[in-house]
């Protein structure tokens, strides 16, 4: 049985239509079955060309060609139309609530001490300074006579010294980070840019304000030719780099042994002066100690307190919160980064 | 040192106006912090007159004593009001608020009814009008220091500013009026009146009259004066302005001779001692006391002295702790007729040990520990008898002395070190200015050579740069300019200060919370956590903040432990807290430290002895995970840490610095015996970590399997930069063996024989099985081995050779089989 070119042409408008018809991808499976498959009349045509005269095959089977053509890519459309279709749908129905919190991300952070430290520590590398450090529990000597501040002293009784048994051993919980300033002279020939961080005690009871434990920064620089100019612009740096650009620094006289002149440091923030720190002029009796020349070298040195620093700077109105170890507080502070 | 106003006029040309923060200003910019400025009286408001009692009646039946007071105001007719105190009587003159007048506190006086009277005005205590804190009954006025009705604001010199400046351990002269005077006045360029030139010494030269006195000792004071008067009234009132002005400074007033030596002090900075001559027997000595002498000071308390304290004696014994306190057997009293007034110029250092030793920190001890003008023994002592013969209506009776005065050095000084220590151009006038200003005289050789004549009270300008902080701040600290120096070049952080950022970072970033905890420790506490030996050998504080907590840790997991605790109180169901620090440990014995000087720098040895006496301070960094990690959320529960997480972490962090781990089964504190590792590199003990000891978990009501680990973080050697090995990327085969080994085989020790016996091509190796349940004291463990060849496809054959191979050398080292 031979197939007219206008039964050809009502097989394509009958598989177009289906094709169109079908709804979803079930239904245009059987479509493909009954218009393309092996018995589709389209098939049956392509099946007859071998039996066809040679120039009547040539002309007819173009016609065939051209028809399953138009009805595979007509199927293939109408495919591609249906499984787009159903994508949309599946992945609406698997929408997911953004918003639910995971309990598999753990929340950690650096106390605001550690974090305080890096920054402070990376700032001064940047000026060409090391990172000294030394022992809490220190000698005495190198804690207060190296500095000039002698036995009886009335220097020492400023400072509550923890002192450690037996005490003819003569080692205290070292009152500042001096004594790091002190051993790097006794073991470095200047020039010498260093700071101190670290850990220090002073018998004050807790309360919202002080700590017996607490941590300071101290610079030193010893090199030839070092002024009171040079400490001004230093702290100046310094104090913009933790309090901002705009911040004000102002230096008052005050008395240390181990500085001449001395001076506390204060900055402007907020309305108001904040008293920072301690610095000066290193005394040449220190650096003679030390075995530093003072003809030909000069120092300054200053130091100042990370908690105070850390609690103008984050509005943290209570030392508790620094030293009892609330987790609350330190992952509030998260690695510090902004 | 609190400074009032009125008193510092004395002394100051004060402008018309000048406002507090003018006043702040022009101290802190010398060096001087204001602590506070009082303005007394200023909320207060007349009429306040003095008014004496002339009728009292009691009001029975009240809770406390009430009088009904007849008060003559000076007003035609005598003035009732209602009076809680009792502590005055019929002829006393007292301080009467009138209605209209206002109190401190807004308190409005106005006749009221009270008590079934009225009250027509109050009668006053000292608080009620804000001069002081006196509250213990009303203000009594000695007799016939005023008329009734006088205005007692203007009489009691009420309003006043108070400056209380701090006045620091190098400016002993400042704590006197005279010191605060002299800064205040130079800092605002007034004019300055220096007090002692008035005083007239030589009206009272020294003769043989009266008291007598030696030194024993001269290497504690350089000179004494002693002065004795007599027919002196003990029980004379002291004027008002000077009990007014000794109230103002924070002292009170006691009697007339006792209040002239505070007033005296006060304004020039000597502390006085004023004896009952007629208590002294024969002359006075000050030498070192007889150790094991007990005697009595002034404020009752019985002392022990020991042979470095020094004593004012007389031939019976001690009658004073010189510079610090006098002695209840020679106290001047109200029968006092005949007084011997002391003076010394004390060596600072006796006066300080004495204080500390009895720890008796005086008005006197604060000013003499600190330096006093050398030439004021003789001026204060003369300005002292002087108030006692105007007002106690005494006799001069004769001076002794004894010792001689000596004062602080001349010092050559180049003046162009001002401009190059400073770092701004100070011209030489100015230098010259400033310096004649705090009372240096001046010799100028040439331009730079100046011989300074440093004051009398300065005796702490010695050097060079001292000079240049009296300049400096003179001149004003903001005139010197900013410059950054910059550093060396090639600064880093150390290895060691690497690694700890490194490790904090890293478990910050898992999840855990960094803590600091104070490292003081109860050794009881640390008994019981079953810390024994080496590391229960604690350091204790001679003078801890508390008795509970004498001890500094040895470990960073006691305090630790009780930071979970105390997070677990706040509420918190889980907590993961890590900690860097030092720990310290009394185990290598200390030698006892010479006193060393500081003169130069000390010799090798001496440095060395120093350096060895401090104690190795190990770094440790430690953590605790009490429960899960993480809480258990709406999509699941919460992740495990247990002992296996907690060494694998240990593992983890001494890996990250390069180092090889080898483990062994541990029984240390505060570890489950069971449950606990001991991680070592190069076969020392680095690290411990595991499960908490069941008990320490039921002490401290932590959740049960809370885990912890310590690593000694100074301990793990630094590696070199870390090699790289070339990454395969031709297909990998795997092949999975379950083994059967005897159950207390090491799994680690397995994994190794594996690895040796699998060859070279062995790229990982995992176990992703354990079956302890076999029985016969078996497990089995079963293992994923991944092979790669670096050039080419393995072959089925060839890999299953190698797991044969790696199954062989189990077999050999622990008798492993293949499980069935």
């Amino acid at each position: 049985m031979s197939i007219s070119a206008a039964d050809l042409k009502q097989a394509v408008a009958n598989a177009l239509a289906a094709i169109s018809a079908a709804s979803d991808l079930d239904l245009i499976k059987s479509v493909k079955i009954e218009h393309l498959g092996d018995k589709s009349p389209l098939s049956k045509a392509s099946q007859n060309l071998g039996k066809l005269e040679p120039a009547e095959r040539a002309e007819f089977g173009k016609i065939v060609g051209t028809a399953k053509s138009e009805v595979a890519s007509a199927f293939d459309l109408r495919v591609a139309e249906l499984e787009s279709e159903r994508d949309a749908r599946v992945l609406i129905e698997e929408r997911v609530d953004v918003t639910l919190p995971s309990s598999k991300i753990h929340k950690g952070g650096l106390h605001p001490l550690t974090i305080l430290t890096n920054e402070i520590s990376d700032l001064f590398l940047g000026l060409g300074y090391r990172v000294a450090e030394g022992p809490e529990l220190e000698s005495e000597w190198l804690n207060f006579d190296a500095l000039n501040i002698p036995a009886d002293h009335p220097a020492r009784t400023m400072q509550d010294t923890f002192f450690v048994e037996p005490l003819d051993a003569r080692l205290v919980l070292r009152t500042h980070t001096s004594p790091v300033q002190i051993r790097t002279m006794l073991e470095n020939e200047p020039p010498i840019y260093i700071i101190c961080p670290g850990r220090t005690y002073r018998a004050d009871e807790l309360d919202a304000t002080h700590t017996p434990v607490f941590s300071q920064v101290e610079g030193l620089v010893i090199d030839r030719g070092i002024t009171m100019a040079d400490l001004k612009g230093t702290l100046d740096y310094f104090a913009k780099a933790m309090f901002g650009p705009d911040v004000k620094t102002r230096l008052r006289p005050s008395f240390f042994p181990f500085t001449e002149p001395s001076a506390e440091v204060d900055f402007f923030f907020n309305g108001r002066w904040v008293e920072w720190g301690g610095c000066g002029m290193v005394n040449p009796k220190v650096l003679e100690v030390c075995g530093i020349d003072t003809k030909e070298f000069s120092g300054f040195a200053f130091g100042m307190g990370l908690e105070r620093t850390l609690m103008v700077r984050h509005g943290i109105t209570d030392m508790h919160d620094i030293v009892e170890g609330d987790i609350r507080f330190t992952q509030s502070f998260g690695l510090g980064n902004r | 040192m609190k400074l009032p106003l009125s008193w510092l006029a004395e002394f100051v040309e004060l402008p018309t106006k000048l406002n507090l923060e003018e006043i702040e200003n022009a101290f802190v910019r010398v060096g001087f912090e204001i602590e506070s400025i009082e303005e007394q009286g200023a909320d207060l408001t007349g009429p306040l007159v003095v008014a004496e009692v002339k009728e009292i009646e009691v009001l029975e039946g009240h809770k406390k004593p009430i009088r009904y007071v007849g008060l003559d105001c000076g007003e035609s007719n005598l003035r009732y009001v209602i009076c809680g105190a009792s502590n005055f009587e019929v002829g006393d003159l007292v301080v009467a608020a009138l209605p209209g007048a206002i109190l401190p506190g807004d308190f409005k006086i106005s006749a009221r009814e009270t008590y079934g009277k009225t009250s027509d005005g109050m009668i006053c205590s000292a608080r009620e009008l804000g001069i002081s804190d006196e509250h213990s009954g009303i203000i009594v006025l000695s007799k016939g220091v005023a008329k009734v009705g006088v205005d007692a604001v203007e009489l009691l010199e009420i309003k006043d500013l108070i400056i209380d400046a701090a006045v620091n351990p190098d400016r002993g002269y400042a704590l006197s009026i005279r010191g605060l005077a002299r800064e205040f006045a130079a800092s605002l360029g007034l004019k300055y009146k220096d007090p002692v030139s008035d005083i007239k010494a030589d009206a009272y030269a020294s003769n043989k009259n009266g008291t007598q006195v030696k030194i024993a000792d001269p290497s504690a004071l350089s000179v004494v004066f002693i002065r004795t008067i007599e027919n002196f009234d003990g029980a004379a009132s002291v004027p008002i302005w000077m009990s007014r002005r000794l109230e103002k400074c924070g002292m009170r007033s006691i009697s007339l001779a006792v209040d002239i030596t505070n007033y005296v002090m006060l304004e020039l900075g000597q502390p006085l001692h004023a004896f009952d001559a007629e208590k002294i027997s024969g002359e006075l000595e000050i030498r070192r006391a007889n150790s094991g002498v007990k005697f009595k000071t002034l404020d009752g308390q019985e002392r022990l002295l020991a042979e470095s304290d020094l004593v004012v004696a007389d031939r019976n014994g001690p009658l004073a702790l010189a510079g610090v306190m006098g002695g209840l057997s020679s106290e001047v009293t109200q029968s006092t007729k005949s007084i011997a007034l002391e003076g010394a110029r004390f060596d600072p250092l006796t006066i300080a040990k004495a204080s500390r030793r009895h720890k008796l920190s005086s008005e006197a001890s604060r000013r003499l520990e600190r330096g006093v003008d050398p030439s004021l023994a003789e001026l204060a002592t003369a300005r002292a008898i002087s108030l006692m013969i105007e007002f106690g209506g005494a006799s001069y009776v004769g001076t002794a002395m004894a010792g001689e005065a000596s004062f602080a050095p001349i010092v050559d000084f180049d003046p162009n070190f001002v401009s190059k220590y400073l770092g701004t151009k100070v011209e030489l006038n100015e230098v010259a200015e400033k310096l004649l200003l705090i009372g240096c005289d001046i010799d100028k050789k040439d331009d730079s050579n100046w011989l300074i004549d440093p004051p009398s009270w300065r005796s702490d300008l010695l050097t060079a740069p001292d000079f240049v902080e009296e300049v400096a701040r003179n001149i004003g600290f903001d005139r010197i300019p900013a410059r950054l120096p910059i550093g060396k070049s090639g600064a880093r952080l150390s290895d060691l200060q690497y690694r700890k950022r490194g490790f904090a970072n890293y478990l910050a970033g898992i999840g855990f919370s960094e803590v600091y905890n104070y490292p003081f420790i109860n050794p009881k506490y640390l008994a019981e956590l079953g810390f024994t030996g080496d590391r229960a050998k604690a350091f204790r504080v001679a003078n801890p903040m508390s008795e509970e907590f004498p001890d500094l840790r040895t470990h960073l997991l006691p305090g630790l432990l009780q930071t979970v605790v105390r997070n677990m109180g706040r509420g918190q169901k889980q907590v993961a807290i890590f900690e860097i620090g030092s720990v310290f440990r009394d185990n290598v014995p200390l030698k006892s430290q010479p006193i060393l000087g500081t003169e130069k720098r000390p010799s090798p040895e001496e440095l060395k002895s120093i350096y060895d006496g401090v104690p190795v301070q190990p770094t440790q960094i430690a953590g605790v995970v009490a429960g899960s990690f993480g809480n258990q959320g709406w999509n699941g529960s919460a992740d495990v840490f247990s002992w296996n997480e907690a060494i694998a972490l240990s593992k983890e962090l001494i890996e990250m610095t390069g180092n090889e781990v080898e483990f062994v089964a541990s029984d240390f504190a505060p570890w489950h015996p069971g449950r606990c590792a001991e991680l070592r590199v190069d076969g020392k003990a680095v690290a411990h970590a595991g499960e908490l000891h069941p008990r320490v978990i039921s002490m401290l009501d932590l959740p049960e399997r809370s885990s912890a680990f310590t690593v000694i973080l100074s301990a793990l050697p630094v590696q070199g930069a870390k090699r790289s090995k070339p990454l395969f990327t031709m297909p990998a085969a795997t092949q999975d063996l379950a083994l059967v080994v005897d159950i207390d085989v090491p799994s680690a020790s397995v994994e190794k024989a594996l690895r040796s016996g699998a060859g070279e091509l062995l790229e990982s190796i995992v176990l992703f099985d354990r079956y302890d349940k076999l029985g016969d004291g078996k497990v089995s463990l079963a293992y994923t081995l991944t092979f790669r060849a670096p050039d080419r496809t393995l072959t089925a054959e060839e890999v299953s050779g190698y797991r044969l191979a790696a199954l062989e050398e189990a077999k050999r080292e622990f008798g492993a089989t293949l499980r069935s």
